[in-house]
């Protein structure tokens, strides 16, 4: 379980103060699926970086399974946007998966094991040996999803990771990464800027306001769990939920540093 | 390269070959000072049967390679540790910018008065020239390391020592190499000119025979074979580069998409 309260973030660099989280609590459950949407700008990558302790916050807590985050936690793993940079390049596709489990100190043979099942499961068997760079866009972010998963962690973060790939690739990654979470357990916060990503995705949609940022708004989504690109995305539910995010992020641009701070 | 301008190359050289061969020939140049390509080849070959010509060529490289591998060493390592802690680097900035521009061949009396005419003498200035194109570019490397591959590190728990291993050194692998690359070259430079200017022995030593005895022809001989060992060194450099290096962008080529 993933516990964020009252988290805050205040950059400062000389005398000046640039506040980009104002006050954030919000929980994921064990499991769970949640995504988060807001405004561009809206200190989306400050909140993840918080969360998987890569940056300290101001105030305010990070709790993970229990324990307090301070420093990248176990049993977290963090798939980039940048796929292209957050890959090794000097390394093949196997050495990139593998590396973070030689770090775990998981023995030789387990290793080749969880490479392959990883490999597999996003659909790069028989690529072991390319080069990231010798990749499509989509395939390198599966080789990063797969790095991850390979990790296995209780919790997978995602830094709108499909931000950089096309339309269709990005449609097949969104349907792997429902698979992969419904498959695997684990509990998934998934940041996006695209709103139909996030309400087709997630079991929960998180609204941020603009920065300084706040929860502006939650919603459920009570789509049925088994969901296709097709079906899901004609569904009326669906874009009755999508015009709901969408006002509320439409009122959160207007409303910097968001509508409940005061409530 | 391709063959196209390969075969440029050779004509280019063979032109040169033919024009030093044709000046004094000509009578356009005394060839008491620039004996024609025949002659100097000639000499070349009679020296190339004698040991004195390899045990000079060993010395010269034994110089070269012994420098240059403390100088890559000590700028690696201390290109590293500057590069990686802030704190240093700012400290030593200033320092490295005045040490940097010194020529080498300044050092020359300091090195007489340490080491006389010994191997020492040779090593301390093709240390100190090699030495600051290795740092420069390990500096340089290590500077370049992408904030998002250090996150991803950080992000799996890498320790200190398995993102300096995985990601810092990879980074700046390129760099090491051209610096490594411009280090080679310098530092044979240097080597003959301390053997040139200090009679250490070795081919600059034998080059500074040869003329004070006036055997003009193997003065230029001698000449030719340190330019060629610079040539084969810096080739046999390129090489290692390439092989080593196989999978970054200035090596890969244009890869589709």
């Amino acid at each position: 379980m993933l516990e964020v309260s009252s988290l805050n973030k205040v950059y400062r660099s000389g005398a000046r103060e640039v506040e980009a989280l104002r006050d954030l609590t919000f929980t994921v459950d064990s499991g769970e699926l949640v995504c988060l949407v807001g405004p561009s700008g809206c200190g989306k990558t400050t909140l993840l970086r918080c969360i998987a302790g890569l940056l300290e916050p101001s105030g305010g807590k990070v709790r993970l399974d229990g324990r307090e985050v301070s420093g990248p936690p176990p049993g977290l793993a963090m798939v980039f946007q940048e796929y292209g940079r957050s890959l090794f390049p000097w390394m093949s596709v196997r050495d990139n998966v593998e590396l973070p489990l030689k770090q775990k100190k998981i023995t030789r043979h387990r290793r080749a094991t969880l490479v392959e099942q990883a490999l597999d499961a996003v659909g790069l068997a028989g690529t072991e040996s390319a080069y990231p760079w010798q990749l499509s866009g989509g395939m390198q972010q599966r080789v990063a999803i797969a790095r991850a998963v390979a990790y296995e962690p209780s919790t997978l973060l995602m830094d709108e990771p499909f931000a950089a790939v096309d339309a269709q690739t990005r449609a097949d990654l969104e349907d792997l990464v429902r698979a992969l979470w419904q498959r695997l357990e684990v509990t998934v916060l998934f940041i996006t800027h695209d709103i139909d990503e996030a309400v087709y995705l997630g079991q929960r949609v998180l609204m941020l306001s603009s920065s300084p940022t706040v929860v502006q708004d939650e919603i459920t989504v009570d789509l049925p769990a088994a969901r296709d690109q097709l079906h899901t995305r004609a569904d009326p539910r669906f874009t009755e939920l999508r015009t709901h995010v969408y006002e509320q992020i439409q009122a959160a641009k207007l409303q910097p540093g968001g509508a409940n701070a005061s409530s | 390269m391709t063959r196209g301008a390969g075969l440029l190359g050779v004509a280019g050289l063979a032109g040169l070959l033919v024009l030093v061969e044709a000046l004094p020939r000509l009578g356009l140049v005394n060839d008491d000072y620039l004996p024609p390509t025949s002659r100097i080849a000639a000499a070349l070959g009679d020296e190339l049967v004698t040991g004195e010509f390899w045990r000079a060529v060993g010395d010269t490289l034994t110089g070269w390679a012994i420098g240059l591998l403390i100088a890559v060493a000590a700028g690696v390592v201390v290109g590293i540790l500057i590069g990686a802690v802030p704190v240093l680097r700012a400290a030593t900035a200033s320092t490295i910018e005045f040490l940097r521009p010194i020529p080498s061949v300044a050092l020359i009396p300091l090195a007489v008065l340490l080491y006389g005419t010994d191997l020492g003498s040779t090593l301390l200035l093709v240390v100190y020239a090699a030495f600051w194109q290795v740092l420069v570019q390990v500096l340089y490397g290590v500077a370049d390391v992408d904030p998002i591959a250090d996150e991803t590190a950080r992000s799996f728990r890498f320790g200190p020592w398995a993102r300096v291993r995985h990601v810092l050194w990879p980074t700046a692998l390129p760099y090491v190499f051209t610096g490594v690359r411009l280090a080679a070259s310098v530092a044979l430079v240097l080597a003959v000119t301390a053997e040139l200017v200090i009679g250490a022995p070795g081919l600059g030593k034998s080059i500074a025979v040869a003329q004070t005895s006036g055997a003009v022809p193997l003065m230029y001989a001698l000449i030719a074979v340190t330019g060629l060992l610079g040539v084969g060194i810096n080739l046999a450099a390129r090489m290692f580069e390439r092989r080593s290096l196989a999978w970054h962008q200035s090596v890969r080529g244009e890869v589709p998409a």
